[in-house]
């Protein structure tokens, strides 16, 4: 047993040593942790299904839920779009650490980076119109005497086009979010929460010894 | 007299047909201007005062016949005149009570021959005849005129003559005329009698007692116990009466607990402001009658009743004009309104006068102040004036119902209405000076945001926080728009949601519209100031840095502070503070802390106004960390930390630590800043902190003279220069600095200070003249410079603050001959004399002070003083004065004065001696210094020895001896040996024990000292001897 857990052990680090080389923010011990996280998770969610090389939809989305508080379906499935870099449906442990480098250290321009790629629902490098309507939609209490339910978000989206459109015309290119963004911050996630609560972060717990998993995780080995 | 008749005139609310003239004096004024009128319409008008009318004029009279003399047949006790009309019928019949009018002239005698009862009579007349001019010129014509020539009457006439008609016709034109011209003097002279009165609106007494709440509470140092409503409820007109008390007018009541006497019940209505029996709750049928005067405002009926209140409120400086002011702001305007809406009344081409169109249902409404009528002026008026176009524009058929309803009206009805709409109108010029009547476009988008913010969620939120910054946040109309709509609620409740982009979005707005002080008001109002106080515990830092300046702003106001204090804004706002300000590299997290260690110092710098906070931010712990950042080499982070060390620096505490804390180095430092508003602070702190010695040698030792001389030449920003002069002043009482201002040539630029200059700067100047001019060499400077003139000049400022340096300044000048010189020609001795008179005990002091100085080295001052005319008679006056320093400056005047024998003699005959003999019991060893000293000068007077004797002085002064100050026992050794020379003050002396302490003071190294001693030690003696020879004498015989 501890043999396989010392193989396990040097098997890790290997791996922590290269992904920390290709990944920013995280250093090697940190990545380690990860990586143990990681298998945690696919341990989970191999127990209820065949064996995949990375996290499913299903589990990604839930871990997104229980762990960063992400309840919105519109966006948790679009952050998993997102993370699923070489889009084969399941999130790779590389492909997880990366994201989570954005969602836990991320700078600014990564961030709106990030953003900007969930938003643009079609991958058209800009968000157009109708992606907006959709993401907003239903985000006003409809008033009920009203003809069109969705007039008010139709209204609002002009109003958001108004602000954030530089170039004028009628959609937000990547240059639009970037400059909106840097201009006033709050606007990084104008079209739904896709990152982690401030709190989360700074949760004693994903404290910043170990980013995101408790040190009490290391002791065990 | 339609209009005015109609409109103006204020009727009993009873049926038409026995409707009275209520009687009030705008009536009675009205009564009289028609009189007037009457009266000489004969004489003025002849021709047409023969015209006869349609209908007779028909009341109940209270002459008899046997009032009626010549041009009257008068059989029994009835009366017909000899004028009659070409029919034959009299144009005056008299049958008791009875009398009918039909022409002017008629009009006019009867009048003259009713004497004393002339009012009554025209009021009896108007009363029971409504529609006058309808009697007078016949009913067809008057509408006629009325519809088609009201506002071109004089085509009219053109166009009768040129259809020919008839004569009688062209006369009526002329009558009708003149009636108009009546009325338009008759409502110009009420109106201006309206203007005089002060008309409450439910507005004014809303911001007076917002106002007055504001100070309440607090204990003794408060204006008030507690103000409150009997009714949190308010209608949408913003009274609070119930709704059948509004009808007579009252707007809501209060019930007051003043500081010193018993709880007030207030009726605050229309009419003004009233104590009532004591509305507890609303609803409890409990007196609503009036019980006291009544009195144009609060403030005024408070200060009547609550001696307390008037006294702190005239220290409430600074709220009382404001409170002032927005009252006559308020007032003002509503005065426009009513002018501006009862002219168009007037000029509005309507028919008014006789057939007011308007509705008696509308006139009810309007009657009742009717309230949820929110239309504004300008569409109310259109829809007024279209209802009279139509109505007018079936002329000729006016319909015998519609004459019944405006004879049944309720006049009196433009100024109700006006009142009414004053209420609405009078915030909205106040909110939009731009537009009275069109909103700005801004207005409906931020509806419209206000929508979504409300309806939308977190993102909505957000998206519409970002649209609404983008407005132009610091225009009124934008700040207005947000209060309105009611999204100044939804952002304070944003606050408390924990979302904290949407808090943060929030904030961002509520920092940028707080600059409005209305709406400060409404933040505080609505527990705003709770919600952003918890934010400061925020973990995210840029949240921490929005709250406080927030608070920044909010609390520019005493009722804000306060609330920032009770919530634990202080502690919170304290502990922002600690930061590391001057490292030579900062992380990102450390210049967010810096950043927002200065948010923390604005808001500290804003709360600080208050006392209770100073002391609150001292518990805090917070004069060491502002001392830290004190070190910060960032300006935006200087001025608040030095403004609130300056504004707190007035606490003894705070300037102790701020000079144990080696903070005046760094205070030092930032003189040389190139900030004005950052040296200003740094002056002024130094300006309050060095009033303490060892203070003012560190400015010294850290270099701070030279940048507070160089300051002296910013001219032009007029708060740095009351700083920097303040702050030399306070410098130069030490001497070592002297002497250091005058190598940076400082005294010449202070005395070009003396001109021009407004007072606060004034006063600082003049205040370091004096402590310059302590060393003689700068008596004679300030001379080659110039300045005795100017300083002359400003003994006749109104400025107590200033005189008191003044007066100082000249007394210090006047012990140079030569300045003395010119003192004495500019009349300075007069001047200085004659702020003896002022009413401030510190200026009083000072003028004595300066006098003797004057006295002492002025060529004939005895006799400058013997020609002022009242002089000595004030000196002795002052003499009782409870004020020990004004005393003992009386008293050093007097000793100089009194070197002039014949001076002496007067001051003896003003009975200067009793009441020196009077003081003689005091423990003040200042006042025994001079009070022994003027004894013993006026002791060089006739029987004045004695005098001083029998008024008990002597037994006191033996005292003082055992004092342990050496000028007290020195002047009192004179004055004991002034004394000595009459043998009953020996006798009281030597009972009183005098001669040991005496003999002590002979051994004194004091050579005056000694030889009074001796002296007096002599007199005892001699008397003794004397008494023994006389004895052995008599022994002899």
């Amino acid at each position: 047993m501890s043999k396989i857990s010392a193989m396990n052990k040097r098997t890790t680090q290997t791996l922590a040593e290269n992904i920390s080389k290709q990944v920013e923010h995280f250093s090697k011990k940190e990545v380690e942790c990860l990586i143990r996280e990681f298998n945690v998770l696919m341990a989970e969610q191999n127990n209820s299904g065949r064996a995949v090389h990375g996290l499913d939809r299903g589990k990604f989305i839930s871990t997104l839920h229980s762990i960063f508080g992400l309840t919105d379906d519109r966006m948790t499935g679009r952050v998993f779009r997102t993370f699923d870099k070489d889009n084969d449906s399941v999130v790779s442990m590389k492909e997880w650490i990366d994201g989570l480098s954005v969602f836990l250290r991320g700078t600014l321009d990564e961030k709106i980076k990030y953003c900007f790629t969930v938003y643009d629902l079609n991958g058209d490098n800009a968000i157009s119109r109708e992606e907006m309507l959709h993401m907003l939609k239903g985000r006003l209490i409809r008033q009920p005497n009203e003809e069109d339910p969705d007039e008010g978000i139709k209204d609002l989206v002009e109003i958001i086009l108004k602000k954030m459109d530089y170039d004028h015309d009628g959609k937000l290119s990547f240059e639009d979010f970037e400059k909106a963004v840097k201009d006033e911050n709050l606007l990084l996630e104008a079209f739904g929460t896709c990152l982690p609560d401030f709190r989360v972060i700074c949760n004693e717990k994903y404290c910043v010894k170990s980013p995101f998993y408790p040190l009490s995780v290391n002791v065990d080995f | 007299m339609g209009i005015s008749l109609t409109r103006a005139a204020q009727w009993t609310m009873v049926s038409s047909s026995t409707a009275k003239l209520v009687s009030t004096p705008m009536n009675e004024s009205l009564l009289k201007e028609i009189l007037h009128f009457v009266e000489h319409f004969r004489s003025q008008y002849p021709q047409e005062a023969e015209h006869v009318f349609e209908e007779p004029l028909q009341w109940s009279t209270t002459l008899v016949a046997s009032d009626f003399k010549t041009d009257y047949d008068i059989s029994d006790s009835d009366v017909q005149s000899h004028e009659r009309d070409s029919e034959g019928h009299p144009l005056l019949q008299l049958s008791p009570p009875t009398v009918y009018v039909r022409s002017f002239s008629q009009l006019s005698k009867l009048l003259h021959l009713a004497h004393d009862k002339k009012l009554a009579e025209v009021r009896a007349c108007l009363e029971e005849n409504r529609e006058p001019l309808v009697k007078i010129l016949g009913r067809s014509f008057a509408s006629d005129l009325v519809i088609e020539a009201h506002d071109d009457a004089v085509s009219v006439v053109d166009r009768t003559k040129e259809e020919g008609l008839s004569k009688d016709l062209e006369v009526k034109v002329k009558l009708f005329q003149l009636f108009q011209d009546m009325d338009k003097q008759i409502l110009d002279t009420l109106l201006k009698d309206i203007s005089e009165q002060v008309r409450l609106n439910p507005k004014a007494v809303k911001n007076e007692v917002e106002i007055l709440q504001v100070f309440c509470g607090g204990g003794d140092k408060g204006l008030l116990k507690s103000l409150r409503y009997t009714s949190d409820f308010e209608f949408s007109n913003g009274y609070r009466a119930p709704l059948w008390r509004q009808v007579q007018g009252d707007i809501c009541y209060l019930v007051i607990e003043p500081c010193d006497t018993e709880t007030l019940h207030i009726t605050c209505s229309t009419a003004g402001i009233f104590l009532n029996g004591g509305i507890k709750q609303e609803g409890e049928e409990n007196g609503y009658e009036q019980t006291s005067d009544t009195y144009e405002d609060l403030v005024t009926l408070l200060k009547s009743r609550s001696p307390h209140f008037a006294e702190k409120i005239n220290q409430q400086d600074s709220a009382v004009q404001e409170l002032s002011t927005k009252k006559e702001k308020t007032v003002n305007e509503q005065l426009q309104l009513e002018l501006h809406t009862t002219r168009r009344n007037i000029y509005e081409p309507r028919p008014s006068g006789i057939l007011s169109t308007c509705g008696k249902t509308e006139e009810n409404k309007t009657l009742k102040s009717s309230e949820d009528e929110h239309k504004n002026l300008r569409q109310r008026a259109k829809s007024k004036t279209k209802a009279e176009l139509s109505a007018s524009s079936s002329p000729g058929h006016v319909s015998s119902q519609k004459l019944k309803t405006s004879a049944g009206a309720l006049p009196g009805e433009p100024f109700s209405e006006s009142s009414t709409e004053s209420e609405e109108e009078e915030e909205q010029p106040y909110r939009h000076p731009e537009t009275n009547t069109d909103l700005p476009s801004e207005y409906w988008q931020i509806q419209k945001l206000v929508k979504y913010l409300k309806d939308g969620d977190q993102i909505v939120t957000v998206h519409t926080l970002c649209a609404m910054m983008d407005f132009n946040l610091m225009q009124e109309s934008c700040q207005m728009a947000i209060q309105d709509t009611g999204a100044l609620k939804v952002l304070l409740n944003l606050l408390d949601t924990d979302e904290h982009k949407c808090e943060i979005g929030s904030l961002k707005i509520l920092r940028t519209i707080s600059h409005n002080s209305q709406i400060r008001r409404v933040i505080v109002d609505m527990r705003g100031v709770q919600s952003i106080v918890k934010i400061l515990d925020s973990p995210v830092k840029e949240l921490k840095a929005l709250a406080a300046e927030t608070i920044a702003n909010v609390a520019k106001f005493r009722r804000a502070r306060r609330n920032v204090r009770l919530y634990g804004g202080i502690n919170k706002l304290v502990k922002l503070l600690d930061c590391l300000p001057n490292l030579a590299s900062l992380t990102p997290s450390q210049e967010e802390d810096i950043e927002v260690a200065c948010c923390g110092a604005l808001a500290l710098w804003s709360c600080s106004r208050s006392t209770k906070n100073k002391k609150a931010i001292r518990k805090a712990g917070g004069i060491p960390l502002l001392g830290r950042l004190l070190k910060s080499p960032l300006q935006k982070m200087l001025i608040p930390v030095v403004g609130t060390l300056q504004e707190c620096a007035s606490e003894e505490s705070y300037r102790t630590d701020i000079q144990t804390l080696g903070m005046i180095k760094d205070l030092v430092r930032n003189l040389s800043s190139d900030n004005d508003e950052l040296q200003m602070h740094c002056a002024s702190a130094i300006f309050k902190c060095a009033e303490d010695k060892q203070t003012r040698d560190l400015v010294r030792k850290y270099k701070g003279l030279q940048p507070l001389v160089s300051l002296l030449h910013k001219a032009d920003n007029k708060q740095l220069l009351a700083a920097a002069t303040g702050a030399i002043w306070k410098c130069s009482i030490s001497q070592e600095n002297v002497t250091k201002f005058q190598e940076y040539k400082a005294l010449e630029i202070l005395v070009s200070l003396l001109t021009d200059q407004p007072e606060e700067v004034l006063v600082n100047v003049v205040g370091a003249l004096g402590e310059f001019a302590q060393i003689p060499a700068n008596k004679a400077a300030i001379r080659e410079f110039g300045g005795i003139k100017p300083l002359v000049k400003l003994l006749t400022s109104p400025n107590q603050a200033l005189l008191v340096n003044v007066t100082k300044a000249v007394g210090a000048c006047a012990t140079n001959k030569d300045n003395m010189v010119i003192i004495d020609q500019l009349d300075g001795i007069r001047l200085v004399w004659s702020l003896l008179k002022n009413p401030s005990a510190d200026v009083q002091s000072s003028a004595a002070w300066a006098l003797c100085a004057c006295t002492e080295n002025a060529e004939d001052a005895g006799e400058t003083a013997r020609s002022l005319i009242g002089g000595f008679q004030l000196i002795v006056k002052l003499l009782s004065s409870t004020n020990n320093e004004v005393l003992a400056s009386i008293c050093a005047a007097i000793c100089k004065i009194a070197k002039d024998e014949e001076n002496l003699a007067i001051l003896t005959d003003f009975g200067v001696v009793p009441s020196l003999a009077k003081l003689t019991n005091t423990t003040d060893d200042r006042l025994r210094h001079h009070l022994a000293d003027a004894i013993a000068q006026c002791c060089m007077w006739g029987s004045n020895r004695a005098s001083f004797g029998e008024a008990g002085a002597v037994a006191p002064l033996v005292r003082y001896l055992k004092s342990k100050e050496g000028s007290v026992q020195r002047s009192t050794a004179m004055a004991l040996y002034q004394l000595s020379r009459n043998p009953n003050n020996c006798i009281t002396m030597h009972e009183k024990e005098v001669v040991q302490p005496l003999i002590h003071m002979m051994g004194s190294d004091d050579e005056e000292l000694q030889e009074a001693a001796a002296g007096c030690v002599r007199s005892i003696r001699l008397l003794y001897m004397a008494n023994r020879n006389a004895e052995l004498f008599t022994f002899r015989n």
